[in-house]
C-alpha cells in the first residue's frame, strides 16, 4: 500500500504550491498511474514518496513485505530508497557498469552476497525474456528496449513491495512501448507489486492503471479512482477534456479480448478431409474458416473458394495467418493490429500458439458500443 | 563468464595498426637521443668549456643523466603533489555547499595560471629563496588549474539521470562519489593530469634560471656562452621527455579508462 495523506510541497522561495493537499491509496498490488499537464507535480508527487523531495505538510506511508505500515517521514531517506523500487525515464543505467552490476546495485548496497546477486539477476533475465550473456555486457552494447527492460529489471533486483516508475516506456518508439507496456503488464500479474506510475500520456496511463490520479496544474487532484470509472464518469470539466473526447474508444484498452472473443469459434483439423470441410463450412455459412492440429495449434486458413469441389486433406490447401492475437490483449491494440494485417477475423492464441477463440471486428464494435452506453450514450462512435 | 582469449589468440589478432601506434613514437624518440649523442655529445672536444658543462666521450656524461633524473624529479614531485591538493579540492567545489566557491576557486587558479611561469618563479625566488624547492612550488602551482578543473568538469559532466538513479536506489552520497562519479569522471580527470605533467616538462627548465638544476641548465648556461651544441642538447632532450611523458601517459590513460567511458 501506498498511501498519501494531505501531502503538500510548496518549494523554497515559491508561493503556489506543487503539490497541493494530495490523499489518495494505492491498494497493495495495484498500479496507480498519476497522469496529468506539464507543471502538475506529478514527478515530484513520485519523488516525496522515496523522500527524494521533502514533503512541506501531511504524511505518506508505504507498507513494507511483511504488510506493516510505515510512515515514510519516520524513515531513514538510505534505507527507505533501498526498500522502493526505483526506474525513471531516462533509465539511468551505469554506463561504467555491466548489466549484472547495474542490476546488482541494491542488492549489493544490502550486503546480498555474489552468488545470490547473480542468481537473482539471471532470475530476473528469465523473466524479462532476455538471455544471460547479457550479464556481462555494458548498457551501451544494448538496444534501447532491451535498456528499457534491464532498467526495470534493476528496479525489481530485491523484490521490493513497492516500486516508483517515471516514464518507464517515454524514451523508446510507439511500437517497443507497446510490447514493454504488455510485457510489464503480463509480469505485474504475477509479481503483484504495489506500484505508482508516473506518465503525461492519458492512454498508457488508462492502459497500465488500475488506478488513475488525474492531477491539474499546482498539483490539485481532479479524480482518483479505476480506470472504467474515470472514462464512464468524469469528475469535472478538466478530468473529460483531458481524457479526450474519444473516450468510448479508450475503453478499448479496458476491455480484454478474452472478455468478448468467441470461446467456441468453428474450425477445422488439419487432417478432416476436404469434402467433410466443404460441407461444415456450408452448413456454417462460413466463407473461409481457421485451421488447428490435434494440439489445437493454429495452422493457418482455408477459403471454401480453395477447396470447393477438391479431394484430399485440408492440410493440403491451408494458408498461413498473417496474424494471431495473444490472450490478454486489450481491444485497442487488437483492433489495430487486425486493421494492419486487414483481417476481419483474427484467432486468439495462447503462449503455446494453441487456439482459444477467434475475435471480430463485429464483437469489438459492439464492445464499443456497449461502454458508450454504459459511458451515459453521449458519444457515438 | 565472457572467455578470456589466451596469449596467442590475442597475439594472432594484433594489427600493423598497433603495433605502429605503440611503437612508432618510441622509436622515433630513441633515434633522436641518438643523433643527439652521435652528431652532439661525442663531438665535444675533451677539456674544452662545454666538456665541463656536459661531459665528454673521454669523462662521460654523468652529468646529462644527472639533469636528466634531476628533470624527472621537478615534474614527478610538482605533478604528485598538485594531484594530492587539486583532486580533492575539485570534488570540494563540485559538493553541496561549496558549489558556490567553484567560481572563486577556478578564478584564483586560473590568474595562477596566466602569470607567465618565468614570473611566478621570480616571484617566488623573492619569498623562498633560490634552489629546488622553490621551483617545486612554483611547478606545483601551475600544475594546479588543468587539474582542478578537469576534475570538477569530469563530475559535473555526469549525467544526471545516472545520479538520480543512484540517489533514488539508496546509495549513499559519498557512495555516489566513489562508486559512479569518479570512475565516470576519471577519463577527463586524467586528462587534466595529462596535460598538467606536460606542461610542466617544459615549465620545469626554466627552474633552471633559479638554480634547481635539470635539463634548463644546458640551455641557460649555453646562451651567453654562444655554444649552439648545449643549447640543443638541453632542448631536444626537454622535448623528447614531454613527448615521451605524453606518450606514456596517454597508454597508461588506455589502461585504466573503463571500456564503456572510452567512446
Amino acid at each position: 500500500m501506498i498511501k498519501f495523506e494531505n501531502v503538500t510541497k510548496i518549494y523554497p522561495g515559491t508561493t503556489s504550491p506543487a503539490v497541493d493537499n494530495l490523499s489518495f491509496t494505492v491498494p497493495t498490488g495495484e498500479i496507480c498511474t498519476i497522469v496529468g499537464p506539464s507543471g502538475c507535480g506529478k514527478t515530484t508527487a513520485m519523488k516525496l514518496v522515496n523522500r527524494l523531495i521533502e514533503p512541506t505538510e501531511g504524511n505518506i506511508y508505504v507498507s513494507d513485505e511483511r504488510g506493516e505500515t510505515q510512515n515514510v517521514l519516520d524513515m531513514d531517506p538510505i534505507v527507505l530508497r533501498r526498500s522502493i523500487g526505483y526506474i525513471i525515464q531516462q533509465i539511468g543505467l551505469f554506463p561504467h557498469r555491466t548489466i549484472l552490476q547495474n542490476m546488482g546495485t541494491v542488492p549489493d548496497l544490502l550486503g546480498w552476497d555474489e552468488t545470490r546477486t547473480r542468481g537473482r539477476a539471471e532470475d530476473l533475465l528469465n523473466m524479462m525474456n532476455m538471455p544471460l550473456e547479457f550479464l556481462e555486457r555494458y548498457p551501451h552494447e544494448l538496444s534501447g528496449g532491451q535498456r528499457q527492460r534491464i532498467g526495470v529489471a534493476r528496479g525489481m533486483a530485491t523484490d521490493p513491495p513497492a516500486m516508483l516508475m517515471d516514464e518507464p516506456f517515454g524514451a523508446i518508439d510507439p511500437i517497443n512501448r507497446t510490447i514493454l507496456q504488455n510485457e510489464f503488464l503480463r509480469l505485474q500479474q504475477e509479481i503483484k507489486k504495489t506500484i505508482l506510475f508516473v506518465t503525461h500520456d492519458i492512454d498508457e496511463a488508462i492502459k497500465m492503471g488500475d488506478k488513475i490520479c488525474i492531477l491539474n496544474v499546482g498539483g490539485i487532484l481532479e479524480q482518483f479512482d479505476s480506470a472504467a470509472n474515470i472514462l464512464a464518469h468524469p469528475a469535472n470539466e478538466f478530468v473529460e477534456d483531458f481524457i479526450g473526447a474519444d473516450r468510448a474508444l479508450k475503453r478499448l484498452n479496458l476491455v480484454r479480448v478474452d472478455e468478448v472473443m468467441n470461446t467456441r469459434p468453428p474450425l477445422l483439423q488439419a487432417t478432416q478431409n476436404v469434402e467433410q470441410a466443404v460441407g461444415f463450412m456450408r452448413e456454417q455459412n462460413l466463407k473461409f474458416a481457421y485451421v488447428i492440429d490435434a494440439d489445437r495449434q493454429l495452422q493457418g486458413y482455408v477459403r471454401i473458394r480453395d477447396i470447393k469441389g477438391q479431394t484430399g486433406w485440408v492440410e493440403e490447401f491451408v494458408e498461413p495467418a498473417a496474424t494471431a492475437i495473444h490472450l490478454g490483449t486489450n481491444l485497442k491494440d487488437s483492433l489495430s493490429e487486425m486493421l494492419v494485417v486487414d483481417y476481419a477475423n483474427v484467432c486468439v492464441v495462447d503462449a503455446r500458439n494453441r487456439v482459444r477463440g477467434v475475435i471480430n471486428t463485429e464483437m469489438i464494435h459492439k464492445a464499443v458500443m456497449e461502454s458508450s452506453d454504459a459511458a451515459g450514450g453521449e458519444e457515438e462512435e | 563468464m565472457k572467455k578470456k582469449k589466451s596469449f596467442w589468440q590475442r597475439l594472432s589478432q594484433i594489427t600493423f595498426n598497433d603495433v605502429m601506434a605503440w611503437t612508432a613514437i618510441p622509436i622515433l624518440m630513441i633515434i633522436v637521443i641518438i643523433l643527439v649523442y652521435n652528431r652532439l655529445l661525442l663531438t665535444i672536444e675533451p677539456g674544452s668549456m662545454e666538456a665541463n658543462i656536459i661531459g665528454s666521450y673521454e669523462i662521460g656524461f654523468d652529468n646529462v643523466t644527472k639533469a636528466v633524473i634531476e628533470h624527472l624529479q621537478l615534474i614527478l614531485i610538482s605533478t604528485g603533489l598538485a594531484i594530492a591538493v587539486a583532486v580533492p579540492a575539485g570534488i570540494l567545489i563540485t559538493r553541496e555547499g561549496f558549489r558556490d566557491f567553484s567560481g572563486l576557486i577556478l578564478g584564483v587558479a586560473n590568474v595562477g595560471q596566466s602569470v607567465p611561469s618565468i614570473a611566478i618563479l621570480a616571484v617566488f625566488m623573492g619569498i623562498l629563496g633560490l634552489g629546488f624547492k622553490t621551483a617545486v612550488f612554483a611547478l606545483w602551482l601551475y600544475a594546479l588549474l588543468p587539474i582542478v578543473r578537469n576534475t570538477a568538469t569530469g563530475i559535473e559532466e555526469v549525467d544526471t539521470n545516472v545520479i538520480e538513479a543512484a540517489t533514488g536506489m539508496g546509495m549513499t552520497n559519498r557512495q555516489i562519489l566513489t562508486r559512479i562519479e569518479l570512475p565516470l569522471a576519471f577519463k577527463v580527470m586524467f586528462a587534466g593530469m595529462r596535460t598538467a605533467a606536460v606542461i610542466n616538462v617544459g615549465t620545469a627548465a626554466l627552474g633552471a634560471f633559479i638554480g634547481a638544476g635539470g635539463l634548463g641548465n644546458f640551455i641557460i648556461t649555453g646562451i651567453p656562452l654562444m655554444r649552439d651544441r648545449m643549447i640543443l642538447v638541453g632542448a631536444i632532450f626537454t622535448a623528447v621527455m614531454a613527448i615521451l611523458v605524453d606518450w606514456i601517459l596517454g597508454k597508461v590513460e588506455d589502461q585504466l579508462v573503463a571500456p564503456t567511458a572510452r567512446a
